[in-house]
């Protein structure tokens, strides 16, 4: 690999690839991340072995790129110059499409999005509502560059940011610039990250380090891993940029383990940054020495908070400590340490490549710049989504999202994971931006969106981030430790059917000492969801305790299935397959359901295509 | 950690059963240069070969690190990744994330316990499969998924697991 020294050597590397570069050729741009799951694989592969077989290799290449973002719809294959987009790609797909498409220049229309409610079928991604409406500017490499070649990414303009910092600023006026573009924190509190670098750079010590959080452990949202998966290189590009500003030598990327295509695409993209002499000694010749080291985390949500991810690092069970000490000031084996989200790294590079005042232009006045929701749920378009700050909630989720599915309706919305809250209908025009998520109850956390029809229960909602954190309490501080506890009792026992009065003022009571005493940001953020609840839809709740009815029918002891009989046409699927033979009924008449037998499995519920099955 | 699991574990803990070469546990130490502050990835290195962290690796690489064994086994308890019991052929992981419990995933893990009757974190008496939960898989656009293996099962319901476990019980067989 072609070393770079200065940046001199950058640029003609940029150039010369540049250069060769063919304009003529036509691209295929396939997902090999995300849609990995999809079996985007064999898709790839057969796409290989079709251009082989062809003798296009000279016409055509085949990109293996990171995640498109429109994950539902995966397999995702798009086709360049004329961006055509094709999902849900099967590997028998790609014989059409390169003799359709490649040779004779035309569409494989059955593989193209439908629109939902035109039902017309849209070509080009660029015109697809779900990526015409979001502002790519973070993820914009992402299904775009091969994460694991760092030439694709020098190409597309890589690391200029990086010899713009080191070559033409002081580390101090690299700090002052993070502050001067209003950048926040992109992994929960929305702390200035700016801030954060100053404080560290001022503390007094030769050893300090850096550390990227990519322990993305909040339930439904995978913001974090897309952009590990598919641009990993403008990570470790801000984190050098960090490492310089606060005179870090050695940083470390603290990954899921439950994410093995992230540990991957990181660990090839550092080994090429050091083959290249972008990591290691004397970078592009300032003098500046850093080395990057990637620690897998091992299945615990607490590590996300920052002093115990430290903890975890240095190989103790991580359980948080009292702050201060900030990391700023001593963090990791006790040095100054700067811990940014992975995504904020991403944002640093955006803001030296494209300069402060840029950055601060876009967003609100408060909260600046572009942030990745992962848009899940009830939703009919679902995936990642990248918007501007202040974009209205209804934006996203009616306009980027499609609404919502089966024509059901809109009921909340749940951001910040378990950290978070409900959002309900009546706030559905309020701006996504730090302050007015918190001001509504709940907080922009990393960056999850779950969307919720009135299938779902939110009481139900409540006791499951309950349990999930009751688990994931480390157990340390007390209020946390026991406060879930009970909490999670008397929400257990509201969802089947124990409810009493008083249960409602009790559950406020503890949140609010929870919040007030708990050690860390796990514990004092744990009331969230039951808090944000109880203050938008307290009537369910009132359903469950009073009239022992669970409207969503999600809380078993609290409804039962029954069967339509003006839907049911007979077909005795449902008769076949419960486990508990609590259906009867004679083939092509209505069937019924014992609700004595019936152990509400939802086998019979999820079969049924004429949803003759129904909740009561 | 439950009861019913502590005993397990006592019960593991004190059956002495050689399975992995040292030699190679010995590799895995050099690789992270001995260094107390990696036995995280040490451990984790260990169970992707064993598949579980047996007892006499442990004691070796307390021995070999001079780390005590305390330590090693607070850090196998604290995180949810380690298992200190062997585990099937087969590891299905419930994905229970906000998404997938939104979409039914706690009808799909009953269903599995049901069919398969062991809970979470158990395995099979035929050792082929082990039933475990996950707090997201990171896939929350294709929910409720189920992974086994390798294998991402997306849009998973109750009616279709029985389908989804024959995939890998004839596989053994054959």
């Amino acid at each position: 690999m072609q070393q770079i020294r200065t940046t001199a050597d950058l640029e003609r590397l940029r150039g010369s690839l540049l250069q060769k570069g063919d304009p003529g050729k036509i691209l295929i741009r396939i997902c090999n991340t995300g849609c990995r799951a999809r079996k985007s694989a064999k898709v790839i592969e057969a796409f290989e072995n079709e251009v082989r077989e062809q003798g296009l290799q000279d016409k055509v290449e085949i990109k293996k790129t990171g995640c498109h973002g429109f994950c539902e719809m995966g397999p995702i294959v798009v086709i360049e110059p004329e961006n055509i987009f094709y999902c849900r790609v099967k590997p028998e797909d790609t014989g059409d499409i390169v003799s359709e498409t490649i040779l004779n220049g035309g569409v494989v229309e059955r593989l193209l999005w439908k629109d939902p409610d035109t039902k017309k079928f849209i070509k080009c991604e660029k015109d697809i509502p779900f990526y015409k409406k979001q502002k790519k500017s973070i993820s914009f490499n992402c299904g775009r560059i091969d994460p694991t070649d760092i030439e694709d990414y020098i190409a597309g303009g890589g690391y200029s940011a990086l010899g713009k910092a080191l070559t033409t600023m002081t580390p101090a006026e690299v700090v002052e610039m993070v502050v001067a573009s209003g950048l926040r924190g992109r992994g929960g509190g929305g702390f200035p990250a700016g801030i954060k670098w100053r404080l560290c750079s001022a503390a007094p010590g030769n050893i300090k380090y850096i550390i990227a959080n990519g322990d993305e452990g909040d339930p439904g949202a995978f913001m974090d891993r897309s952009l590990m998966e598919g641009d990993p290189h403008s990570i470790i590009e801000g984190m050098i940029i960090g490492a310089f500003a606060i005179g870090a030598r050695h940083g470390f990327i603290y990954v899921r383990q439950e994410y093995p295509i992230a540990i991957e695409h990181l660990s090839i993209a550092i080994q090429q940054a050091e083959e290249c002499g972008l990591l290691g000694k004397d970078i592009l010749g300032t003098g500046l020495d850093f080395t990057i080291k990637i620690d897998r985390g091992a299945g615990a949500f607490v590590c996300g908070e920052e002093t115990a991810l430290m903890i975890s690092i240095e190989g103790r069970s991580g359980t948080p400590r009292s702050r201060p000490p900030y990391p700023a000031i001593e963090g990791l084996w006790g040095k100054p340490t700067v811990l940014n989200n992975v995504e904020t790294f991403g944002n640093i590079t955006k803001i030296f490549s494209k300069g402060a005042d840029w950055y601060s232009n876009i967003g609100t006045d408060n909260s600046k710049g572009t942030k990745i929701f992962s848009l899940v749920g009830k939703v009919k378009n679902t995936g990642l989504v990248e918007v501007e700050m202040g974009t209205t909630l209804r934006e996203i989720i009616f306009g980027i999202g499609g609404g919502i599915r089966k024509g059901k309706r809109f009921k909340a919305v749940q951001t910040g994971g378990p950290s978070g809250g409900c959002i309900p209908i009546s706030r559905i025009d309020m701006p996504v931006d730090y302050d007015s998520l918190r001001e509504a109850g709940a907080i922009m956390g990393s960056g999850g969106m779950i969307v919720m029809d009135e299938s779902s229960c939110m009481v139900d909602l409540a006791r499951y981030f309950i349990q999930f954190l009751l688990f994931e309490s480390c157990g340390k501080c007390i209020p946390c430790r026991e406060g879930l506890k009970q909490m999670h009792h008397i929400l257990t026992n509201i969802c089947e059917g124990r409810g009493e009065h008083g249960d409602i003022e009790t559950l406020t009571e503890l949140g609010r000492f929870m919040t007030t005493t708990s050690l860390c940001g796990l514990g004092g953020t744990a009331s969230n969801p039951v808090l944000s609840t109880i203050r938008y839809f307290r009537d369910e709740y009132e359903a469950h305790i009073y009239d022992k009815k669970c409207r969503a029918g999600v809380c078993k002891n609290l409804f039962e299935y029954y069967i339509d009989e003006e839907l049911c046409n007979g077909c005795t699927l449902c008769k076949v397959k419960c486990p508990e033979g609590a259906i009867t009924g004679r083939k092509k008449k209505p069937h019924m359901i014992d609700p004595q037998k019936c152990i509400k499995c939802g086998i019979c519920y999820s079969l049924c295509k004429l949803e003759a099955v129904r909740v009561r | 950690m439950t009861g019913c699991q502590w005993t397990r574990v006592h019960r593991i803990f004190t059956k002495r059963r050689l399975t992995m070469d040292l030699k190679k546990v010995d590799s895995i130490l050099k690789k992270h240069e001995y260094r107390h502050s990696e036995i995280i990835g040490i451990m984790q290195d260990v169970q992707d070969i064993e598949n579980y962290l047996p007892e006499e690796i442990l004691r070796y690489i307390s021995e070999k690190l001079e780390l005590s064994l305390t330590r090693i086994f607070d850090i196998a308890t604290f995180y949810k990744a380690f298992s200190l019991v062997p585990r099937g052929r087969h590891i299905i992981k419930v994905c229970c994330g906000t998404a997938c419990h939104l979409a039914g995933a706690m009808q799909n893990l009953e269903q599995i316990k049901r069919t398969l009757h062991v809970r979470e974190g158990e395995t099979t008496e035929d050792r082929t499969f082990s039933l475990e939960t996950v707090n997201c898989l990171g896939t929350c656009a294709l929910a409720p998924v189920v992974q086994v293996d390798e294998d991402y099962h997306d849009a998973v319901i109750p009616g279709k697991i029985d389908k989804i476990l024959a995939i890998y019980s004839s596989k053994d067989e054959r």
